[in-house]
């Protein structure tokens, strides 16, 4: 009953990116991950890889506010690994092994599918953002990602006022809209 | 017509914040219904602006488990093996931090016998395994400067802070050697007829101008007061060669009474119209901060966070620390500073953050102009 309780506060911890929380998970889970990889012809860089994506599954789904805890977050972490590791192999199309289940497994297939285009379309901002050049992407960033005012803003890069710096921001919100778009209708970001 | 259509993201975006008033609010809301470009625009505006918050938090997501990993891993909290670089000399050094500073003690006698044993038998032969036991022993000495520092420090403490003057001017500066030649920006001495410095403990001391270049908007200083003891070494080193892009960066300097953080990243190797002595700069700071030092990951000085105003908007630039060999070469051709000599070790690299400011912070000053 207990262990159910401290569960789901890590689970609601992990969803305010409360960074005990996350401290917590990982520790207990990561071992677990690294020999799976390990034992399945992976590096330790790769057992890093995979547990980090599969944190970043489990934190997507505690955010959407629609996940249940049907399972531990052990069964999860270590599902989500498995799929993640298993497609990895194939890509690289070297000889899957049977990986043997040494522990208990849930279906995660959707979630990762799901993980796999948020992804996809998070790399494409990214893209998009950088290739807009400075001063634009600091820009940009100081308004809409670090929730910067304008005032702030146009005495820190050095604008006369904050107008200049709104007609400025302006013109590169134009242009990373354009590029944010075009990616969007284009099935989120192959480009 | 561009002026209009910023006016309309504006408000746009005010309305998608929700920081319209009720009677606002409904005037748009009616607008929207009539006008379906603004409703357009709404719709569109919120799914971007909703994309670039999860892009955000996905972001910090990620760095937090790229930290939490690294911390882990020094904990020895999880087996993950082959640590390199920066976070193998941390666990190293967390390690190996008692024993050095018991042998620390001991080290001047061990130091002296070392060097002998060296010099006569092995005068040709370059082992590296001895000369990996001089830098042990060199390591053991910096630490035991380290502890004398300290201990300046403490008595410094002790002592009673000098009256203070009205102040027009406003800085800050840090030092480049450890008897108190400091380096600030230009405009925040130039001038002023009495200059003072003043520690994160509120003890003040008189300086006055060594070299002014205000081209640069960079001044030299000297601490010139009885009451400053002179402190061993420098925790940091100054880097030679410029830094590269996106390398993470730090400040601390006083845009109020206390000694303050900031952090950002290097944004451009050059600076305005492609200088090379200087770089552009992304970071949290205030005008206080100017004249304060910009470290790396290291604990290197990698420049000087200048406020000096350019034709070109939208940049913050620093001087690059390269430069500071350079003015400091000119200023050795007066007999008074011909011992000055910039660290190029640093004591701080592969310490946390919180560990290198710490040890930072004292070298760091106020500077007041009036």
């Amino acid at each position: 009953m207990k262990a159910e309780r401290n569960e789901k506060v890590l689970l609601q911890g992990l969803a305010r990116s409360d960074k005990k929380a996350i401290e917590l998970i990982y520790r207990e889970n990561y071992n677990m991950v690294q020999s799976l990889i390990i034992n399945n012809s992976g590096s330790t860089d790769d057992a890093k890889d995979i547990f980090q994506e599969a944190m970043i599954v489990l934190y997507e789904k505690v955010r959407s506010g629609t996940f249940e805890l049907n399972c531990l977050i052990k069964t999860y972490v270590y599902s989500v690994s498995r799929r993640l590791w298993l497609k990895r192999l194939q890509q690289m199309n070297r000889y899957v092994p049977a990986m043997e289940n040494l522990h208990e497994t849930v279906p995660v297939d959707d979630d990762v599918e799901e993980n796999e285009r948020i992804g996809s379309e998070f790399q494409a901002m990214e893209k998009a953002i950088s290739s807009l050049g400075e001063p634009c992407k600091s820009l940009l960033e100081a308004y809409y990602l670090e929730k910067k005012s304008m005032q702030e803003i146009a005495s820190f890069f050095g604008y006369t006022n904050a107008e200049n710096a709104k007609n400025q921001k302006y013109k590169c919100l134009v242009r990373l809209k354009k590029i944010f778009f075009a990616q969007y209708k284009n099935g989120n970001g192959n480009g | 017509m561009a002026m209009d259509d910023i006016k309309i993201l504006d408000t746009v975006e005010r309305y998608i914040r929700g920081e319209m008033t009720p009677d606002e609010r409904l005037y748009f809301e009616q607008l929207r219904k009539t006008n379906p470009e603004i409703d357009q625009l709404v719709v569109e505006h919120t799914l971007f602006l909703q994309q670039m918050n999860r892009f955000e938090e996905w972001k910090k997501f990620k760095q937090t488990l790229h930290e939490t990993h690294i911390d882990l891993t020094q904990q020895r909290k999880i087996q993950s093996d082959r640590l390199r670089g920066g976070a193998k000399i941390a666990y190293l050094w967390n390690k190996y931090k008692r024993v050095t500073a018991i042998a620390a003690s001991i080290a001047g006698v061990t130091a002296i016998g070392l060097t002998i044993l060296i010099n006569l038998f092995t005068p040709q032969i370059k082992d590296p395994k001895v000369q990996e036991l001089v830098h042990r022993v060199n390591a053991v000495e910096k630490n035991q400067k380290v502890l004398d520092s300290k201990i300046n420090y403490v008595d410094k403490k002790n002592q009673q802070p000098v009256i203070s003057t009205p102040v027009r001017y406003n800085g800050t500066g840090f030092l480049i050697d450890p008897k108190g030649l400091m380096i600030t920006n230009a405009h925040v001495v130039k001038n002023s007829r009495n200059i003072f410095v003043q520690n994160n403990k509120g003890d003040q001391f008189k300086a006055f101008v060594v070299k002014l270049d205000v081209s640069r908007d960079v001044a030299i200083i000297k601490i010139d007061d009885d009451s400053f003891k002179s402190f061993t070494s420098l925790p940091y080193s100054f880097k030679k060669a410029t830094s590269d892009i996106a390398e993470p960066i730090f400040t601390l300097g006083y845009p109020r009474d206390e000694v303050v953080y900031g952090e950002g990243y290097l944004s451009a190797k050059t600076g305005y119209n492609g200088d090379t002595l200087s770089c552009q700069i992304f970071i949290a700071a205030n005008p206080g901060n100017s004249g304060g030092p910009i470290f790396n990951h290291n604990g290197e000085v990698i420049g000087i966070l200048s406020a000096k105003e350019t034709e070109a908007e939208g940049f913050v630039f620093a001087v690059q620390s390269k430069y500071i060999y350079q003015v400091l070469d000119e200023l050795k051709k007066s007999s008074l500073y011909q011992n000055v000599k910039l660290s190029n070790r640093s004591s701080l690299s592969g310490l946390d953050k919180v560990q290198q400011v710490k040890k930072i912070q004292d070298f760091v000053f106020m500077v007041k102009g009036d």
